[in-house]
């Protein structure tokens, strides 16, 4: 014994709880279990002490290069941004981050006033009535989102634009096949022109490749046809665009993780889903509610749990209990920290950095940068070597986003580029270098 | 400043309660975290420029810093003290793992990133599944669920995908027990299923002859928790995995009480065709205030058809890879946008590696020792549900309080002024006043002797003056909270005036 270092039980300890229980070994408990099955070697290999595991994951991590190491420009639902000091610092408190579901609420005020306080901030930055306290990611969101429309118009047709980050669009379409609901995938530009029997339309503002749309044209649409407008968003744009709430948006759905939380390789991250009040009582996953105590005390409770699986089982609105909860509580932190000051600092800096850029890439031959319509910190780079860029540029220490032809189909070929507030000059420099040293050493396709 | 000290029995000090972020902010005072880019604004057609007011609040960091530092206290946790949730596995979250998972190497990593500069995060995703497998008798897993119902749902459109391949698309229909945690039907339902649920026999095993007879030819499988919500073992856990079988339906393990089974006995070899593994239970990672967790699937070989995209497979050169749909034709799909909770999953296999082999058989066995032990030591005061032998965790009824004029919600709450969290109350929904109490193996001996204590305090106050725990909590932040009020006229955000 004395083989888990997080145990406190010394050899007397379990003597003297062995003989309470009336038994001289822990065998005895297990009577339960099948012979033949007792006891299974599992083949996980001896244990380390705190400094041998710390080593042995440094050496793991070494073998990966970091976001920060060089130029940058990869993004999309995950961005690479600046977080302030006391974001960890303050969202990462044992307080918070070892506490469970706040079940009782009496001890844990912290966690829902902070998810309350999450609720506030994302609703004024979306300018929509009620935002959850948190789904798993934007993907999930965006399928929580459809699903909810097809509850509220009794429809199963659900229409996607093609310009919605893919991910999304492949897990709303992995998430369709329980319900076995219809997906249609057309150009945003058609969109408009396709609510027939449908339970939405998805539009993502700005789109995968930054480009700005006109959602409320779409939202008008909808809602002509009865069917129900979503719209994909990401948290920075709202400080310089309008947002969905004063769009006719129904429900906004969004990758929280730009909020202050790390990129972690693709989680944990946040899933933002909001609504009108009017909808609140087809919302998936927890929400955080204001009411009084015995003595008339302001305080926090989870709420409207009717709604929810550990109540209502197969009749829920989700499945969801476990959320991201503390990604929520980091997004507060991160909101209460930055102000609309240097939020929209943040947020008009990538836009600078990313046409700034584009219109030097532009002027390279054979390369186009963005379209003809406006955008927003992020663009499609086309080139005569398409999404091949993006491996040429590696050589070179350059990361630029996914290819594009391989996952949005009639959106050509090429590769997204996405500035933020950590965009360097130097970045800027680097990338245009590069990719005028490869475009020069071939010929210039006919365009 | 209060301080609160929740450790055994002793709250000193209430906490004062923190006004919110919109009482404390004035327009003006904002830090200094980022600025510049006004040129940005002419980049932006007013078509598409904010209109709307942005009404965020404007704090100083100092503020920001003791606004948050004091709703901090105010919150119970595992790092304060003793948090007996049943089913929630609630021991220690050892520091190390969160150091490790803030390495740059790992935090610092972009998902879109090729897989030649993410070899290691690549390699680590590898190494977790293949102990996982190991850990669970299962022979391939996947990552990328995000908490335990995303599991049993991505579980589900597997069993559904299954079946389809067999040209048999009827089976629509999937049996849960009556003591099934509410994700269970939940997820079988957004899978499009009806659910059956099915009665629990008089020594808490699932009926087997209730079960016979809802199997079916339209049966997509059974969802079974094992050690169940009781905390006790399946008796006949082979006969009731073999009769699904037999009836052509597949076994769903929901891997909540996975604890219990660390080094006693693998799912995969007790008839389960898969398995998850809630790793902020079982191993350790923090619950996050609700979350993330993470629910890696861990399936036998008949369903790794059918396991979500991207799959991480090392290739012959001892290179790591993510493979895609054009790889694996049959495969579900993709269940989120990335390949899993990485930074959550970083710290199960720190722990994993921390503890091995030796460590994780301890781990299991002291877990059972200490629900065993708690038990032993407060059965005087209460009556035990299910008169077996526990596992990991053990289900009091409070009907005997009820009738003395205290009911479970009570109990618990008195628990609160006597230093502790409350167990799990009213679950599962086939005890009468439920308390459900699970120590972990984290807890030292004093510590369960001293909420033993507290809990036969509580009894001995019931039943000479039962009304003396109605006030209950009096020495937590707040007195009871009114949950009907919050739901009768939902206030769900701050609204200025």
């Amino acid at each position: 014994m004395g083989q888990n270092p997080y145990s406190p039980h010394t050899d007397a300890d379990r003597a003297a709880m062995l003989a309470r229980v009336g038994v001289t070994s822990v065998d005895e408990l297990l009577t339960a279990v099948p012979i033949d099955a007792r006891g299974p070697a599992m083949g996980v290999p001896p244990g380390l002490s705190e400094l041998e595991v710390q080593a042995h994951m440094e050496r793991i991590a070494a073998l990966d290069r970091t976001a920060g190491a060089g130029p940058f420009f990869i993004g999309g639902p995950v961005q690479r941004r600046y977080i302030p000091a006391a974001v960890p610092v303050l969202a990462l408190r044992g307080e918070f981050l070892t506490a469970y579901t706040p079940y009782q609420p009496e001890v844990s005020q912290g966690t829902l006033q902070a998810l309350w306080e999450y609720q506030s901030l994302v609703s004024e930055l979306l300018a929509m009535d009620v935002v959850n306290s948190s789904m798993y990611d934007g993907s999930t969101a965006v399928a929580e989102a459809a699903l909810m429309a097809v509850r509220l118009t009794g429809r199963r047709r659900v229409v996607v634009a093609n310009e919605v980050f893919s991910q999304f669009r492949q897990t709303l379409a992995t998430y369709a096949k329980g319900p076995e609901l219809e997906i249609v995938e057309v150009p945003t530009r058609e969109l408009a022109a396709s609510p027939t029997d449908a339970a939405c339309l998805i539009v993502q503002h700005p789109d995968a490749f930054g480009t700005l749309v006109g959602v409320r044209a779409i939202a008008d649409a909808a809602h002509a046809a009865g069917a129900l407008c979503v719209q994909v968003t990401e948290p920075h744009a709202n400080a310089l665009l309008e947002p969905p709430g004063a769009l006719g948006v129904d429900i906004a759905v969004g990758e929280g993780q730009p909020l202050g939380i790390p990129l972690s390789f693709g989680g944990p991250h946040l899933g933002i889903i909001a609504c009108r009040d009017a909808l609140v009582r087809q919302m998936p996953g927890r929400i955080v509610g204001q009411t009084v105590d015995a003595s008339g005390t302001r305080g926090f409770v989870n709420t409207l749990q009717t709604r929810e699986q550990h109540i209502r089982r197969e009749k829920a609105t989700s499945n969801i209990c476990t959320n991201e909860a503390i990604a929520a509580i980091t997004a507060s932190v991160y909101l209460s920290l930055m102000g609309p000051r240097s939020l929209r600092a943040a947020a008009r800096i990538g836009v600078a950095r990313a046409h700034a850029l584009a219109d030097r890439l532009a002027r390279l031959p054979g390369v186009s940068a963005g379209t003809e319509a406006p955008f927003f910190d992020r663009f499609a780079l086309r080139s005569p070597l398409g999404g091949g860029l993006r491996t040429a540029l590696l050589a070179d220490g350059i990361f630029v986003g996914e290819g594009i032809g391989r996952h949005y189909s009639g959106c050509g070929d090429g590769v997204t580029i996405q500035c933020t507030e950590l965009t360097t000059d130097a970045d800027i420099d680097a990338l245009v270098a590069a990719v005028e040293g490869m475009t020069a050493r071939r010929p210039v396709a006919a365009s | 400043m209060s301080r609160i000290r929740f450790e055994t029995g002793a709250v000193t000090e209430m906490p004062a309660l923190e006004p919110l972020l919109y009482e404390l902010q004035r327009p003006g005072r904002t830090g200094r975290h980022v600025r510049g880019g006004e040129e940005a604004d002419a980049l932006i057609p007013a078509a598409f420029a904010r209109v709307a007011p942005l009404p965020l609040p404007e704090l100083s960091e100092p503020q920001v810093v003791r606004h948050y530092t004091h709703l901090a206290q105010l919150n119970y946790s595992v790092d304060a003290g003793m948090y007996p949730l049943g089913s929630c596995t609630m021991k220690y979250n050892p520091k190390i793992n969160d150091r490790a998972a803030s390495l740059p190497g790992f935090a610092d990593i972009h998902p879109h990133q090729p897989d030649e500069t993410v070899q290691g995060a690549l390699r680590l995703f590898h190494e977790l599944q293949e102990l996982l497998a190991g850990i669970s008798g299962m022979d391939f897993v996947t990552l990328q669920p995000a908490a335990g119902a995303h599991a049993e749902f991505t579980a589900m459109l597997m069993f559904k995908a299954y079946h389809l391949a067999r040209g048999d698309p009827k089976r629509r229909r999937v049996i849960v027990p009556d003591s099934a945690h509410g994700t269970n039907p939940a997820s079988a339902a957004m899978c499009g299923f009806d659910v059956t649920t099915v009665r629990s026999d008089g020594r808490g095993n699932v009926d087997l002859d209730a079960l016979t007879a809802a199997l079916g030819d339209d049966v997509v499988g059974f969802m079974l928790t094992n050690p169940n919500t009781l905390g006790l073992f399946e008796e006949r856990v082979r006969e009731v995995c073999a009769a699904v079988h037999a009836a052509g339906g597949l076994v769903y393990g929901d891997g909540a009480n996975m604890n219990a089974l660390l080094g006693v006995a693998r799912p995969g070899d007790l008839g389960f065709d898969c398995v998850h593994i809630n790793v902020h239970k079982t191993f350790s990672t923090p619950h996050g205030a609700g979350g993330p967790g993470a629910g890696p699937l861990c399936v036998k070989r008949h369903l790794e058809p059918f396991l979500p995209v991207p799959r991480v497979i090392k290739d012959g050169a001892g290179t790591y890879r993510r493979e895609s749909l054009i790889e694996h034709p049959s495969s579900i799909g993709r269940v989120r946008s990335f390949g899993g909770n990485f930074g959550v999953l970083v710290r199960a296999y720190t722990y994993i590696r921390t503890l091995g082999e030796e460590g994780l058989v301890e781990t299991g066995r002291d877990a059972i020792l200490a629900a065993n032990y708690l038990l032993a030591l407060v059965r005087e005061g209460y009556d035990v549900a299910y008169e077996r032998t526990p596992m990991h965790e053990f289900v009091l009824t409070a009907a005997k309080q009820k009738t003395q004029g205290a009911n479970g919600l009570d109990i618990a709450k008195a628990l609160i002024d006597e230093g502790f969290h409350p167990p799990t109350v009213y679950f599962p929904l086939i005890v009468p006043e439920a308390l459900m109490i699970e120590p972990t193996e984290t807890e030292p001996k004093e510590t369960l002797d001293a909420f033993a204590a507290a809990l036969l305090r509580i009894a001995k106050r019931i039943e000479t003056d039962p009304k003396a725990v109605h006030d209950a909590p009096v020495k937590a932040p707040l007195r009871r909270l009114d949950e009907v009020a919050a739901g009768r006229k939902p206030v769900l955000r701050y609204r200025p005036g």
